[in-house]
């Protein structure tokens, strides 16, 4: 049985919080170079132009790229032979956040109460989900998740027999539904299968796979792909000025689900896709 | 152009158009919105004039030491729809921020002759390079949410909507779509 101390925990997280919201990953910044080599629209290119400028000043200069730091999306892959000592995993997580956020500079947008709306000053808590898995390590991956863009997040539960078609209207219909509000290019998370509950987790997991990397299944690359060009068929463009641009990438993941569901969950993500993780 | 905004500042301007803006601007979101409903409904003065002036959907992160504010790019417009056309009666003669708005919205600006503009969404890094002055000038315990009074230098906007229906999401779509854009049954 491998120890590690929630102090590890806590820094780690605290430093994936600040860096996530400061430095873009390379994937993410690929992908503007990607868009501006085939972005027609004048209005589009300016658009992913600025939007790289934003990048380097946010990362030289220790600010948000966006100044919507999110709420804390931490998934967590906990070795089965690993010995969390010294307190709590969550507490330990979560006191990450809030050391990461206070000494960050980065803004608090969490209120304790969906009722009541009163903020809780340090961005805590985060949403925090954990599988256990085989090993002796901590796998820790922070996502920094807008709220402009969450917003439009969407799940339906289809009949089998909407099947694939009706899959694929609805992934779109979101990427309509999200439009200019979400702050396009988007990035798609979609989750097929499982439960009502399931689905919603996988779209969210989906978004952590390196931007513009294949899906490990052929048969759901293919996929991802023909919904690619297809949302970029709609004209929304970066920021909604117009243009081919309407999303840099679309990941799915699947779960085995009921002989009566179709469960379909997208989670819609914008342009400032602020992930990090570390493995311990 | 600059603060505050004459009807013929605003008349003159047309979807699309590009422009710096400069003087003073309000901040306000959710929060500052429902707290200004209530006085306006009850003909109660509010803490800011906003006669002539722009409010700007955003709550900035905070400043670093030294600086004069964090990152300060626009939130989503539409939130705030429900209270702008009572704002828009009282003469505020524009408003910045990001994604569609409602169609009383569009129609209020029409009647009371004010741009819906837009900053780059996420931006937030390079928009702050353009405000010179920020103070909170109402409602200090809402935070990033209070209204804080900016000075800007140049600040870089595009008029989405102007007081004539003119749409920039619109006329810029429509070239390069080659499939609705539009959800079925409106946006939700």
């Amino acid at each position: 049985m491998r120890e590690i101390h929630v102090s590890a925990i806590t820094d780690a997280v605290k430093k994936l919080c600040m860096e996530a919201n400061w430095s873009l990953e390379p994937d993410m910044l690929r992908a503007f170079d990607r868009a501006l080599g085939t972005e027609r629209s004048a209005a589009g290119k300016q658009v992913l132009t600025i939007l790289k400028q934003n990048a380097e000043m946010a990362r030289t200069r220790q600010i948000p790229y966006c100044q919507d730091t999110g709420m804390v999306i931490c998934f967590v892959e906990l070795g089965q032979d690993v010995h969390v000592t010294g307190g709590g995993l969550y507490d330990a997580i979560n006191e990450g956040v809030s050391q990461g956020y206070r000494e960050g500079y980065l803004r608090a947008s969490i209120v304790r109460s969906p009722f009541d709306r009163v903020n809780t000053g340090d961005n805590t808590p985060a949403v925090i989900h954990v599988d256990v898995v085989p090993g002796a390590t901590v796998r820790i991956m922070v996502m920094a998740k807008g709220g402009g863009c969450e917003n439009r997040s969407k799940y339906t539960m289809l009949t089998p027999a909407a099947g694939l078609p009706g899959v694929k209207d609805f992934v779109i219909e979101c990427v309509k539904n999200a439009g200019p509000d979400a702050c396009p290019p988007l990035i798609l998370g979609v989750g097929v299968g499982g439960t009502f509950e399931k689905s919603a987790i996988l779209s969210k997991k989906a978004l952590f796979r390196e931007l513009g990397s294949p899906n490990p299944d052929p048969t759901l690359d293919a996929l991802e792909q023909e919904l690619l060009a297809r949302a970029n068929r709609l004209g929304i463009g970066p920021q909604g000025y117009g243009g081919d641009t309407t999303s840099f990438g679309i990941h799915i993941l699947t779960y085995p689900c009921h002989i009566t569901s179709l469960p379909v969950a997208v989670t819609i993500e914008c342009h400032a896709h602020r992930h990090k993780e570390v493995t311990l | 152009m600059r603060t505050p905004f004459s009807d013929a500042d605003v008349e003159s301007l047309k979807a699309g158009d590009r422009v710096r803006i400069s003087g003073v601007i309000y901040t306000a979101r959710d929060a500052a919105h429902a707290r200004l409903l209530p006085l306006i409904e009850k003909g109660e003065a509010l803490p800011i004039d906003v006669t002539g002036q722009i409010i700007y959907y955003t709550g900035p992160s905070p400043a670093r030491p030294g600086t004069v504010i964090g990152s300060v790019g626009p939130t989503t417009a539409s939130r705030m729809d429900k209270f702008t056309p009572s704002l828009l009666k009282l003469g505020l003669k524009g408003t910045i921020g990001k994604g569609y708005r409602g169609q009383p919205v569009k129609d209020a600006l029409k009647q009371y002759k004010a741009i819906y503009f837009g900053a780059i969404g996420g931006a937030g890094a390079v928009l702050s390079e353009f405000v010179r002055k920020a103070e909170v000038v109402a409602y200090e315990d809402l935070g990033t949410e209070a209204i804080r009074r900016l000075e800007v230098d140049a600040f870089p906007a595009i008029v989405l909507y102007d007081c004539h229906g003119g749409d920039l999401y619109q006329d810029g779509q429509k070239v390069y779509a080659r499939e609705d854009p539009y959800p079925q049954g409106g946006h939700k």
